[in-house]
């Protein structure tokens, strides 16, 4: 085991798929020469040329409907889109296409590609810049939608991502790129897509995050273990499919559920994990489910404004409290 | 070879073609082909002309569902261009596909039963008019969304060129699919990598009611690849030869100089954008123009070959019997044909299967026990 970043762990990960499999390569918008806006593939163009890591033009649509085509004759594109905001660019060749490829057709062709991007507020990037929109991508059958929260977790589904035959879009987060965990050091490890994992066990309550949530999450429980409350942490890892059954079998136990996510609360991933906890575990419920998640603004620019809008430790805190206290159990 | 007269312009077909009729006559001459070869362009015309006739009839029939769009009156385009691939060449086009599906070595039974939605399809009933593929024939799809291919192709090439093979790529689209922004991307990134795809637009002269010169600020869309350093090419899509000849020195092109091409090849349709579509935009004038003996490629090439001796009153009557008889036989095979199994439906969402995907009908509980 080495502790190293989430950034580290993904340039690892991308190095040894490209020396293991000739057919990956990567592709997107400053990724060579500049190597990454966030520096993910530095190195790699120097490494491997040209062929293997192409700038492309700014044309978001083109390059990914580019790399699509190439995947239907069988390379195995990893896509770097700058952040997830530029995706909605995309979107009709995400969507319309690498979605529908293979089932349009009858099975006939499969769309073997990763698109890496990363979402995630409060870098002061301002309203076009800091959205989380995963649950666009995460509402279409045909993708699969992946968020790690640990650089361990960021190196397994990557590897994952890139030996499935599905297009899969590969959510990262701003805010974890530098964050530290542990990463096997001989790196063969390929993470099961499609499940979640309970990340903290516990018994008084379930708190269900993703992506900087999940982080968020931990720290919370952490917070809380001080006070003797005992927090089990889900770990959503995989958006598309969903793990239900780990979500309610946790919240079976406990009996309540408090759901953090950074997207925006209506229609939002979070309403989505609340409708499956009050399908799958009615009976179980001491109190209503609840959900913290960013006001419904465009976010804005100014640090006092953009801070009281996203979700934090605290109000995820502040709405565990309040779900145990309508559990009857007072904890101030 | 290629037409790069500059037209007049105007809009209309009527104008469209006044251009024509000015062109020089470059088409091959007949003294210089093989019998057997025009035989077969002329069978191929034929043979999309009557299966197409029958789609429309069984989509009036209600055999068909969904959005229908045919070639009627653009099948010199349609043999043309694909008589210049060969097997190994990838094909992505529109949705208005049929022809080119059959043209391109697809049995007339698969695209037909593929229309009805049964399970002998091409697409496995999954894809239906707009949706045809084929692995084997290398026709990689119909796309439904305007301008949908145009990266997908280009992909396509970046592929064989990423591999070192000889492949080309041709993509087909409207004229009105050279406004949509996935027309210059794609385009851009083709000339900057040096990929070898053909971009064929079909000029038909319209989008669905909309002319090329309300759409395009440069009607002369054989010059839109100018900004890409894309040399393009415009010729007479009425006639099957020429089309051939243009895009077979285009295609051999992009094959050994490794980069793309652009080809426009004027071609009318006969009837609407679609089945149901009563062209009701089209003034009497218009629509007459589009139906004329002298726009109808196959009468053109039939009246030709006659001539020339090619075709004679016996080879014709074959040739129409067995055209007959394949569309005939389609149209039984696609009625014959099973429909896929409800069974089936979660068969194709994804290529790996993973933990925990849905499969769960509409009225299923999210969680059954
Ligand atoms: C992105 C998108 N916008 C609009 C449509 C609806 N539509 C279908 S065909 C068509 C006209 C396309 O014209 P053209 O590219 O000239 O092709 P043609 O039908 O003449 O072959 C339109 C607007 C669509 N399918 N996709």
């Amino acid at each position: 085991m080495s502790v190293i970043t989430y950034r580290q762990a993904l340039r690892e990960t991308l190095r040894a798929e490209m020396h293991r499999d000739e057919d990956v390569f990567l592709i997107g918008e400053e990724i060579g020469i500049f190597e990454g806006s966030y520096k993910i593939t530095e190195g790699l163009l120097k490494e491997f040329g040209e062929r293997r890591v192409r700038d492309t033009p700014i044309a978001e649509e083109g390059f990914v409907g580019t790399a699509i085509g190439a995947a239907m004759l069988g390379l195995r594109p990893v896509v770097e889109l700058m952040t997830i905001n530029f995706s909605l660019l995309a979107i009709d060749q995400i969507v319309n296409h690498a979605a529908k490829i293979y089932g349009m057709f009858g099975g006939q062709t499969s769309v073997p590609m990763v698109i890496r991007t990363p979402g995630g507020g409060g870098q002061q990037l301002g309203a076009t810049h800091s959205q989380n929109i995963e649950l666009f991508y995460s509402f279409v059958p045909g993708l699969k939608v992946l968020a790690p929260s640990t650089p361990g977790d960021a190196a397994s589904m990557l590897r994952a991502a890139i030996r499935d035959d599905d297009p899969v879009l590969f959510l990262e987060n701003l805010g974890l790129y530098n964050s530290k965990g542990e990463v096997p050091d001989d790196g063969d490890q390929v993470a099961e897509i499609g499940r979640a994992a309970v990340t903290r066990e516990g018994s008084d309550i379930t708190l269900i995050g993703y992506s900087r949530m999940a982080v968020v999450a931990q720290q919370v429980a952490e917070k809380l273990a001080e006070d003797d409350i005992s927090v089990e942490v889900v770990d959503l890892r995989s958006l598309r499919p969903l793990d239900r059954e780990t979500i309610v079998e946790s919240v079976r136990k406990t009996g309540s559920a408090v759901i953090a996510e950074d997207d925006w609360l209506t229609y939002g991933i979070g309403a989505e994990i609340a409708a499956t906890i009050q399908e799958g575990a009615f009976d179980f419920l001491d109190a209503p489910v609840r959900r913290v998640a960013m006001a419904e603004v465009p976010l804005p620019y100014a640090k006092p404004l953009e801070t009281a809008a996203l979700p934090s430790v605290d109000s995820v805190i502040t709405a565990v409290k309040e779900t145990l206290n309508a559990v009857g159990r007072r904890v101030g | 070879m290629a037409d790069t007269a500059k037209p007049k312009g105007g809009g209309t077909a009527k104008s469209a073609g006044g251009r024509r009729r000015n062109r020089k006559n470059d088409t091959p001459n007949l003294a210089d082909e093989q019998p057997k070869d025009l035989l077969d362009y002329y069978r191929q015309m034929l043979l999309v002309r009557r299966f197409e006739e029958r789609t429309g009839q069984a989509y009036t029939q209600a055999r068909i569902g969904g959005y229908c769009h045919l070639n009627l009156g653009e099948e010199a385009t349609v043999v043309g261009l694909m008589s210049a691939l060969n097997e190994r060449d990838y094909l992505f086009t529109n949705y208005r596909e049929h022809g080119y599906a059959i043209a391109k070595g697809i049995s007339p039974r698969g695209v037909m039963a593929e229309l009805y939605g049964r399970t002998t399809g091409v697409s496995k009933g999954w894809g239906g008019s707009m949706h045809m593929f084929d692995t084997e024939a290398r026709l990689l799809g119909g796309y439904g969304i305007v301008g949908g291919q145009l990266p997908l192709a280009t992909g396509a090439a970046l592929a064989v060129s990423y591999r070192g093979g000889d492949e080309i790529v041709m993509c087909q689209m409207g004229d009105g699919t050279t406004n949509i922004g996935a027309w210059h991307e794609s385009l851009n990134i083709a000339s900057l990598w040096n990929l070898p795809v053909v971009y064929v637009v079909v000029n038909n002269f319209t989008g669905m009611g909309t002319t090329v010169e309300m759409s395009s600020a440069e009607p002369d869309l054989y010059k839109r690849g100018s900004a890409f350093r894309i040399e393009g090419q415009r010729v007479d899509g009425r006639d099957v030869l020429a089309v051939r000849d243009a895009a077979t020195d285009l295609v051999e092109r992009a094959r050994s100089e490794q980069r793309p091409f652009l080809l426009e090849a004027f071609s009318h349709r006969m009837k609407g954008h679609s089945v149901v579509d009563p062209a009701k935009y089209r003034t009497q004038e218009q629509a007459d123009e589009a139906r004329a003996q002298e726009n109808d490629p196959i009468a053109l090439f039939e009246e030709r070959l006659e001539k020339a001796g090619v075709l004679t009153e016996e080879a014709k009557k074959e040739i129409t019997d067995s055209v007959r008889e394949e569309v005939a036989d389609a149209a039984d095979f696609a009625e014959n044909s099973p429909h896929p199994d409800v069974s089936t439906l979660f068969d194709y969402t994804y290529a790996t299967p993973v933990a925990n995907e849905s499969r769960r009908m509409p009225a299923d509980p999210v969680f059954a026990e």
